[in-house]
């Protein structure tokens, strides 16, 4: 049904959650190749985000980004990106915009541990720094880039320390636990605003998924993920809630049903949209230039 | 009027502060634009009048100041970068290929990446390979960047506004010979603006249609009026804009001399001139032909450093008068 690569995020749900709870409507986020729950955290419409996967007129993108791409400014998600760092450096510029236009607003720069050996990184935090600048920095920690695992990848126990060199605080906390992760952003993203600059945020996770579709897993083994399994965030979050008698085992269950309807509804409604027409491929290669 | 014979580094200051007066969502970035005042004294004295905030003097970080200005270009505000050598920009490619050229696209139409990347370019100062290439046709082969070469002071100013005004990401390549000469137009204190994917007509002759941009077209001119002497006549035209390349008035005047030659400073292979030849022998001018196609561009050579190797390595006067001579006398 879908034709083009995606990469999924299951197993790192606790972070676009507990970040995005942090964030009003008008604050904004840039995200990843890895964005799909960024995108729902922010608040997208499934239906459109559904139709983008199929390649549908009525897709965020009209079919032209697909998953990749996605972008939602009406919930200030300035867009998800194929390339790794990619979004680092525009974070910065859009923190920059809402400090020249003093509009009061944080922005959330998602990155994984890959996007911190890019060049894109430490150039666009050395600027959020000196300029101090209202961004968070977020590095979800999925233990890989592609295949290649952070011990291969960093000479590091916390990636947070490469905060140090910038003059940015560095936080590595559980990115399995949403509370911890709603919290660390709420105190970073006050900072933020309050005009004392960036914070670098590690959350340390885990894909339960392949990096994309041709991923074969060659590079862990099946103890290691089903070991991630059992710190499945959203288990935790249902424990610790039920444990504090804030819901019930069928509280938790209703909203277990809500959500695959609300998943199957969309993907039913997205379904009954027109496929891109190639007759409109050049309409959005430049902005019109009005009159 | 008086006459307002500028150079084309004070004609771009005047459309940058005529651009920061009308627009408060205007401002500069780059490397040494503030009290140093630009590599090539651009931005000058905009820092004494508009402040640290607007004139924003950023760290060596290429890629970092790209992809600041596009996410600033994308929220709200209207960034004019400035490159110091437009070897630089190589730095910067992601942002400016990979971000700001196919957001608007990508995410379909629903952000757009307002960006005027001010750059220096070319050879002739001594400065060697790593700072005087002409990168045009790198920008021009991207789909979603506009690529503007300024030819003269009066073209810079006008060119530039346009550039500011537009939605798109704009590359705006400037030739570093041109920065401290003063053009034979006046220049008009207050705005006007030359619309971006419009050629022009330089002059006109009856034998020849040479097009050339930048740096290039003030070597035509000084070709032609040797030409003129010898009773041979050349059109000359600006596109000044390669993307989008607006065609029509070369093949206006190809219906009128028969003869095409293009010259470009840039190293021949896979350059932008290519663009123009093709266009010609695949469209309506094929017919109007009456010589072969001559091209004049860069030797394939990194830019050298010895003046004598520097000139040999790019086209100059002596040689369009040569080529253009040759074509003309030899099909008659």
């Amino acid at each position: 049904m879908m034709h083009g690569t995606m990469h999924l995020s299951i197993g790192q749900e606790a972070s676009p959650v507990g970040v995005c709870m942090a964030l009003n409507l008008e604050d904004q986020i840039t995200s990843t190749h890895r964005g799909h729950g960024h995108c729902i955290a922010k608040g997208a419409d499934p239906v459109r985000m559904v139709a983008e996967l199929l390649g549908k007129e009525n897709g965020y993108c009209g079919g032209r980004g697909g998953s990749m791409h996605i972008a939602d400014v009406e919930t200030g998600n300035l867009g998800a990106n194929g390339i790794v760092g990619g979004g680092i450096p525009i974070a910065v510029g859009a923190a920059l915009s809402s400090q020249l236009m003093k509009k009061g607003t944080v922005v959330i720069s998602f990155f994984g541990d890959g996007a911190m050996n890019e060049g894109a990184f430490h150039e666009a935090a050395n600027l959020a720094s000196i300029w101090k600048l209202p961004v968070v920095f977020i590095c979800e920690n999925n233990g890989y880039g592609m295949s290649s695992s952070t011990e291969l990848a960093f000479n590091l126990e916390k990636l947070s320390d490469r905060g140090l060199g910038y003059g940015i605080p560095g936080i590595t906390l559980d990115g399995n636990d949403v509370s911890a992760v709603y919290e660390a952003t709420e105190a970073a993203v006050k900072r933020a605003k309050s005009g004392e600059g960036p914070t670098l945020l590690e959350f340390v996770t885990y894909r339960w998924k392949g990096h994309s579709r041709s991923d074969k897993n060659l590079y862990r083994t099946k103890e290691e993920i089903d070991e991630w399994k059992t710190k499945d965030p959203i288990l935790h979050f249902e424990h610790v809630v039920v444990e504090r008698g804030l819901l019930t085992e069928a509280d938790i269950a209703q909203q277990h049903r809500l959500a695959t309807e609300q998943v199957i509804a969309a993907v039913n409604e997205a379904m009954k949209g027109k496929p891109a027409d190639p007759a409109g491929l050049l309409d959005a290669v430049f902005k019109k230039v009005s009159a | 009027m008086s006459d307002r014979k500028l150079t084309m580094s004070e004609a771009l200051r005047e459309a940058m502060s005529i651009a920061l007066d009308e627009r408060p969502e205007v401002f500069i970035l780059g490397e040494d634009i503030g009290i140093y005042g630009g590599a090539f004294g651009v931005t000058g004295d905009l820092y004494h009048r508009y402040g640290k905030e607007r004139i924003r003097d950023t760290p060596i970080s290429e890629l970092g100041i790209v992809g600041t200005a596009v996410g600033a270009g994308l929220s709200g505000m209207r960034p004019i970068v400035e490159i110091q050598f437009s070897d630089f920009t190589a730095q910067a490619m992601d942002q400016i290929v990979n971000q700001a050229a196919k957001i608007h696209f990508m995410v379909g139409g629903g952000l757009h990446v307002p960006l005027v990347l001010r750059t220096a370019s070319g050879s002739g100062t001594g400065a060697a390979a790593q700072h005087s290439q002409s990168l045009e046709g790198w920008f021009a082969n991207v789909p979603g960047l506009k690529v503007v070469i300024p030819s003269s002071p009066y073209e810079a100013k006008g060119l530039l506004l346009s550039a500011i005004d537009d939605p798109n990401p704009v590359i705006f390549l400037e030739h570093k010979l041109l920065y401290k000469v003063a053009g034979s137009e006046d220049v008009p204190e207050g705005a006007y603006r030359i619309p971006l994917g419009v050629s022009r007509v330089v002059r006109e002759g009856k034998d020849l249609t040479v097009v050339a941009t930048g740096i290039m077209v003030t070597r035509v001119l000084a070709a032609a009026a040797e030409l003129d002497k010898e009773g041979i006549n050349i059109t000359l035209i600006d596109p000044r804009t390669i993307s989008p390349l607006d065609m029509e008035p070369v093949y206006a005047s190809l219906a009128k001399t028969g003869r095409l030659m293009v010259v470009q400073e840039a190293p021949e292979h896979g350059g932008f001139i290519n663009e123009v030849i093709a266009r010609v022998v695949t469209g309506p001018s094929l017919g109007h032909l009456i010589a072969p196609v001559t091209r004049l561009a860069g030797m394939n050579v990194p830019i050298p450093y010895a003046p004598q190797l520097e000139k040999a390595a790019v086209p100059q006067v002596e040689d369009i008068i040569k080529q253009a001579r040759e074509v003309v006398v030899n099909w008659r």
